[in-house]
């Protein structure tokens, strides 16, 4: 008999910290099989900001950067313009990205910058205790939208993918979730993708995964994946929405 | 012919694994761990495939799945 | 050379190889002088999308490992503070230059020296310090970006320089030393990739746990206290049988020397000492220059903030006075020798 599912290298054999269902632990599993399949471990350097994802700092075992809140794809450019050899990634929550990193992903993307984010977006602050993210739905109660968001008071989620294709720096964007099994092997397949264009220095990648965040949500794992796919898919629709030029990758 | 095995001591009891099992293997066990989780189990190990979505779903790596690979 | 062109001369010399800032005036001279410089030599200047993206780059660029730097005014300078404290935190060195302006708010970009208390006192949040450096001429901020390059290394903590819009715009000769050697030590904490050291090499300053935050806490406080028993700096002008002591730097400090003159030239024994690293403050050479001197008058390019650090020194040895002018303002020789000659008749001189 051959191990067909193991702990990747990439990633240290230590506890996650994260909730019970919490998707963090298949996004951190996938990025650390492609770092393993691409054979770039010793190569590739990840920055992780504020929220939850600041613990990916100690998951990893590859060099790291821990960054402020919502600057990380600023810290990649700094990292990648010294090291343009080197693979250089950012792990955002939605709140980090989308809400206080705007100025810094959407000028990253737009010089082409040449590192990869993935972009976890799970309609939620989690750190903080569950507050409305940029990214919660319309009507999604959370602990800062107790009635459910309301356009008229907070506005419209942010569509990070649908964003960001007109820039020309962006060479890969796609959105994917891992909620069931065929979604994460899309999920894996995306980030690969976005892994490999940076190696062939075609410019700005971004990965968004759809992550559900059972404690914040007030629901038990099983019902929050459902939530994500019966709510979240329709209004952020799974697919790639930029690929570099056909045939070079 | 498989065989996957559980980190017990690593499960928080989400039960995802209980959900995507083709053939409903996977099921809570009755004892408690160490963090006060019920961990997931298989009790009829020689009705697995090997398929490996039960690890692919949990977000803990707590399962490791080894089967019978035909030679190429 | 100008004031903006010999601190860009000065960094390119002391091997800075990455640039990343932001527009803002009184320093616009020194990013067009780097933006053309640094390509020459084949090194990198990048315009950011702001200051708060300049210093995050900063961040990064530093922790792999790389001499960089920004500058900026007031304005940017404090939307850089959050990053400050984070390089302060990981312990990254870096370069930070700040062409003082005059504020609160917007203000204008008239020359000022009221950021001394957000530079020398900590500016942005945490138990930390910068090392800050103020030169007073145009061939200082040449030779002190060397020095600050080097500090910033070999303590792996942010410098800042300060000057301001005078000191920017001002035009002086300046000889540049060509035998100039650099020498940069290896960075084994550099996070550049596994590839380059044993283990996994991770920049942070975030330690959740209460004790493991307070060790590093206890490492940076060893730290300051190093630097500040080996980094003070300060210039002595004429403080033989001087009564009054002038405390000045940066521009003031220039026209505190003429002052210096006239009021000797008029009989009043006036002296002056000008720091130059505002953190750590010359406490030490203060303190025993009160033993023999009857009082000091820190003038100022703000209300009052150097004055603090001036009292603490001199430990109620001596009555320490502030004179200022604020909101880009600048003290005339005539009005801070006026104020000399008023404490020289109110006391000072009996």
């Amino acid at each position: 008999m051959r191990k067909v599912f193991s702990r990747p290298v990439s990633l240290k054999d230590v506890p996650f910290h994260y909730c019970p269902g919490c998707n963090h632990g298949i996004a951190h599993r996938l990025i650390a099989e492609v770092i393993d399949e691409l054979n770039i471990q010793d190569n590739t350097i990840g920055v992780a900001p504020v929220g939850c994802s600041v613990f990916t700092m100690d998951y990893f075992d590859i060099d790291m950067f821990q960054a402020s809140h919502g600057r990380a794809p600023a810290v990649a450019t700094g990292i990648k313009r010294v090291l343009p050899d080197r693979v250089v990634f950012t792990y955002q929550g939605d709140g980090d990205l989308a809400a206080i990193g705007t100025g810094e992903f959407v000028h990253a993307a737009a010089r082409g910058e040449n590192i990869t984010l993935i972009f976890i977006n799970n309609a939620v602050y989690g750190m903080t205790g569950g507050q409305m993210a940029p990214t919660t739905l319309i009507g999604q109660k959370t602990k800062t939208s107790p009635q459910g968001r309301k356009h008229e008071v907070n506005g419209y989620p942010i569509k990070v993918c649908e964003m960001l294709p007109p820039l020309e720096g962006t060479a890969y964007v796609a959105r994917v979730a891992v909620h069931k099994p065929k979604s994460i092997i899309q999920a894996k397949k995306a980030i690969k993708k976005a892994f490999e264009v940076q190696i062939k220095g075609l410019g700005f990648s971004l990965v968004e995964v759809l992550s559900a965040c059972p404690t914040n949500w007030g629901l038990s794992p099983i019902e929050a994946v459902t939530w994500l796919e019966e709510n979240m898919i329709p209004y952020y629709p799974l697919g790639e929405f930029k690929t570099p030029t056909a045939g070079v990758i | 012919m498989a065989l996957i095995t559980f980190r017990e001591e690593r499960c928080k009891g989400c039960r995802l694994c209980t959900t995507v099992c083709p053939k409903n293997l996977v099921v809570m066990s009755g004892q408690i761990n160490d963090m006060g989780y019920h961990p997931a189990s298989v009790l009829e190990m020689e009705k697995c495939t090997g398929c490996a979505l039960c690890a692919m779903i949990c977000p803990d790596l707590v399962i490791e799945v080894q089967r019978e690979v035909k030679a190429v | 050379m100008k004031g903006n062109e010999a601190i860009g001369e000065g960094a390119v010399r002391a091997g800075c190889r990455y640039f990343f800032g932001y527009p803002i005036t009184p320093q616009s001279e020194l990013t067009h002088y780097l933006a053309k410089r640094l390509p020459e030599v084949g090194r990198l200047y990048m315009q950011a999308e702001s200051e708060v993206a300049s210093i995050n780059m900063v961040y990064g660029a530093s922790g792999a490992g790389a001499r960089v730097m920004t500058s900026s005014s007031g304005p940017g300078i404090s939307l850089m503070q959050e990053g400050l404290s984070y390089l302060a935190g990981a312990q990254l060195p870096c370069v930070v230059v700040n062409m003082m302006r005059g504020g609160p708010g917007l203000g204008n970009i008239a020359p000022s020296q009221a950021d001394y208390f957000q530079a020398t006192k900590g500016g942005g949040h945490g138990d930390y310090h910068l090392i800050v450096l103020a030169p007073n001429s145009v061939q200082e901020l040449v030779d002190i970006m060397k020095k600050a390059f080097d500090l910033a290394d070999r303590y792996r903590n942010p410098v800042m320089v300060m000057a301001d819009g005078i000191m920017a715009q001002m035009m002086e000769p300046v000889e540049l030393d060509d035998q100039y050697q650099i020498e940069i030590q290896p960075k084994p904490w550099a996070a550049t990739g596994k590839v380059d050291h044993e283990g996994k090499n991770l920049i942070n300053s975030c330690y959740v746990i209460p004790e493991e935050m307070e060790s590093l806490n206890f490492i940076l406080r060893d730290k300051y206290s190093e630097i500040n028993k080996n980094e003070q700096v300060c210039e002595e002008y004429q403080l033989d049988g001087a009564d009054i002591v002038l405390v000045a730097f940066g521009t003031a400090s220039r026209i505190c020397r003429a002052v210096v003159e006239k009021a000797r030239a008029q009989g009043i024994p006036v002296g002056m000492i000008r720091p130059i690293s505002l953190w750590p403050f010359p406490a030490d050479f203060i303190g025993t220059a009160a033993n023999r001197v009857k009082c000091f008058l820190s003038v100022e390019m703000n209300m009052g903030q150097m004055v603090e650090d001036v009292r603490l020194s001199v430990c109620g040895k001596a009555p320490v006075y502030h004179y200022g002018r604020f909101g880009g303002m600048v003290p005339t020789v005539r009005d801070v020798l006026e104020e000399v000659k008023k404490i020289y008749s109110g006391g000072a001189g009996q």
